[in-house]
């Protein structure tokens, strides 16, 4: 959280065509924007009222104008809500125009994923319908990719969706290590070397398979590949992963369901040399996450499926 | 109104007349694909309201959006090549005729999906208040609009942050064959006075009173007033897309079309004119329509290799649909 509110003020200081807007952005209820209407003004940082098909689009215009809004969207649900004006309008219009038009717009969800007790309407994951869509799309898993992946999306010429876990917006196991690099997007990262299994982990799933490959550690060497930005897919890098060690277990927030992992899933059994059957890791088919904590748990994939994927792929 | 000026609302609602019926048989005979929602018959509110705009000001257009372009000072050469789907076309055959625009005159995008404008308009007039040089936005939308959520969103935004856009709501009584009583309750001008805009309706078939009024309103919000709202009566002549019109649908009495085309605003303008400018202007529309599909039809078309060409400003590797 900290680590994304360093990246917004750094960007908001570097080009004063960034602007932000959105619900208590002035006051930075969500931790994210805070500092930055007392910093910037009321001309760059626009507390909306709570009409976000009509903001996002007036996203999109304000964009065709010259100018990089960062929309931040206060429930990762909300996406349902303005998906028109994102897929329909927004990403359309370069294409739909013959290249006359650029709109770059931030779309973040700054707490994306189960938040334990906030049921139903506040806990999906919706990255994998972004991507679907082609949608430029980030899943940090770091509090430093966060920053960086960040930075990167306010520059990026298209629009981009940024999903930062809420299991790590609310987690201090990782410390904001003050990293201030630019990640660019499209490019995985090689967390963990290895030439047993490669598992692929997004967002709070980094550090889920971290802690399962170092348990495992004595009996097999796991390679993790963080992909960053789930669409563009970095294939070129997981190719090259895959075709080592020759085993996939992906690891994924999405539902089941035409998720991110079944692309992945996919694409390796189409292109990758495979001595296994690649697995995923994720949420049932439609899921609705339930209030009761057991239930909730019971649904987000976690560290003992991931051990029993792998082992299940291995034959351990 | 001195005649000059009168001649030139003429000159662009024939234009947008002559454009629009030769598209409407290149559509039904097949040569323009897909379908034209034509704008026959409205032509005085495109026209009215352009005439009070510069080339510094924006517009966002519809899915019936060909007037608004050409009233606008679009080329009609450029969009008949759009139409065609050719490379010489403002958006190199990637739009078609519900997004056909020419960004360069300030116009933010024809759209397809109703009600989808005004949001992306009021964007624009944020931009354009901070600029600080008194440019506008104009926000065209039918009466179907009136029903989109998006776009009453837009109108409290506008309102609340005291943008410069006119939203301008061309009332022709029906979306698609739903008549304006059975899709919108109270009136469209009453709504966005709730919002506390200043909120005019015009006969959109007297191009000098649509002209008079949108001055006034645009003055206002050139001054820094807020958005302002102008409804306009008015009917299109034909069905309401070219392939309702080639199947011969016809949702709407008959009698009510033949009165409504009685009224016709470039024959009731003619009249002021006289028959012998009507003719020349006629004559020189007509060449200049003439000249629109010789270039259009010899325009290069683009390569199915770069179908997907301008997905994206920057860069992002996008995979084939078979890999083998
Ligand atoms: C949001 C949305 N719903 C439905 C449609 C299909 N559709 C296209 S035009 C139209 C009627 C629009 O009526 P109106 O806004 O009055 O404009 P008009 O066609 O009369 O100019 C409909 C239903 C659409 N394009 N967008
Ligand atoms: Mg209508």
């Amino acid at each position: 959280m900290h680590a994304m509110n360093r990246a917004l003020h750094a960007e908001m200081a570097a080009d004063e065509d960034v602007l932000l807007l959105g619900e208590d952005v002035g006051v930075g209820a969500s931790g994210v924007t805070s500092g930055l209407l007392p910093r910037f003004g009321r001309e760059r940082v626009l507390d909306t009222p709570l009409s976000e098909q009509a903001f996002t689009s007036f996203g999109t215009g304000a964009a065709m104008m010259g100018k990089k809004p960062v929309i931040e969207f206060q429930i990762s649900t909300l996406i349902y809500l303005v998906f028109e004006q994102i897929v329909n309008q927004a990403h359309k219009f370069s294409l739909m125009t013959g290249g006359q038009v650029s709109v770059p717009v931030t779309y973040l969800v700054a707490g994306s994923g189960s938040r334990s007790g906030w049921a139903g309407q506040h806990s999906d994951s919706p990255y994998s319908l972004l991507a679907q869509a082609g949608i430029k799309t980030v899943v940090p898993g770091t509090p430093a990719d966060a920053y960086g992946l960040f930075r990167s999306a306010i520059r990026d010429p298209d629009p981009v969706a940024v999903f930062a876990p809420s299991a790590l917006l609310e987690s201090t196991a990782v410390p904001d290590s003050g990293a201030e690099e630019i990640v660019p997007l499209g490019e995985a990262n090689v967390l963990r070397e290895g030439g047993d299994l490669t598992v692929v982990a997004v967002g709070q799933h980094v550090g889920t398979a971290l802690e399962v490959a170092d348990s495992l550690s004595d009996r097999v060497d796991i390679e993790i590949v963080d992909p960053r930005t789930v669409y563009p897919f970095d294939w070129d890098c997981l190719r090259k992963s895959v075709n080592k060690t020759g085993r996939l277990v992906v690891i994924d927030d999405s539902n089941r369901m035409c998720g991110l992992g079944a692309e992945i899933v996919a694409t390796a059994a189409e292109e990758f040399d495979l001595v296994a059957p690649p697995r995923r890791v994720c949420r049932p088919d439609g899921t609705v996450i339930p209030y009761a904590l057991a239930l909730d748990k019971a649904l987000v994939p976690g560290p003992e499926q991931l051990m029993q994927a792998i082992s299940a792929t291995l034959k351990l | 109104m001195t005649r000059e000026h009168q001649m030139a609302l003429y000159r662009s609602m024939k234009l947008i007349r002559e454009f629009e019926e030769r598209c409407l048989d290149m559509a039904i005979a097949g040569e323009i694909i897909g379908g034209i929602h034509p704008y026959i018959g409205q032509e005085a509110v495109a026209v009215g309201v352009c005439s009070q705009l510069t080339e510094r000001d924006f517009i966002t257009s519809t899915h019936r959006g060909h007037g608004h372009v050409l009233a606008k000072g679009a080329d009609p050469r450029r969009l008949l090549a759009e139409l065609l789907g050719t490379l010489e076309g403002f958006n190199k055959g990637r739009g078609g005729s519900m997004h056909a625009a020419d960004m360069k005159l300030g116009i933010l995008g024809a759209n397809g999906i109703v009600g989808a404008g005004g949001a992306i308009g009021s964007g624009a007039a944020w931009v354009a208040k901070a600029r600080g040089n008194s440019e506008v936005v104009v926000s065209f939308f039918g009466d179907g609009a009136m029903s989109q959520g998006v776009l009453l969103e837009a109108f409290n935004l506008a309102a609340i942050w005291s943008l410069p856009i006119l939203f301008v709501c061309e009332n022709n009584m029906y979306a698609t064959s739903l008549k304006l009583e059975s899709g919108l309750a109270g009136s469209a001008a009453r709504r966005a006075e709730g919002f506390g805009m200043v909120a005019r309706t015009v006969d959109g078939m007297d191009v000098e009173a649509v002209a008079d009024v949108t001055g006034e309103l645009i003055q206002r919000c050139r001054e820094g007033k807020g958005p302002a709202f102008l409804e306009c009566s008015t009917y299109r002549f034909f069905g309401h897309h070219s392939v309702l019109e080639l199947l011969g649908v016809e949702f709407r009495d008959p009698d009510e079309v033949v009165r409504w085309r009685e009224r016709d605003p470039i024959v009731a303008l003619g009249a002021k004119l006289g028959d012998d400018v009507v003719a020349e202007i006629d004559e020189a529309v007509k060449g200049t329509i003439d000249e629109a599909v010789e270039f259009a039809k010899n325009a290069p078309s683009p390569d199915p290799k770069d179908a997907l060409m301008y997905l994206y400003s920057g860069t992002a590797a996008v995979r084939p649909g078979v890999i083998l």
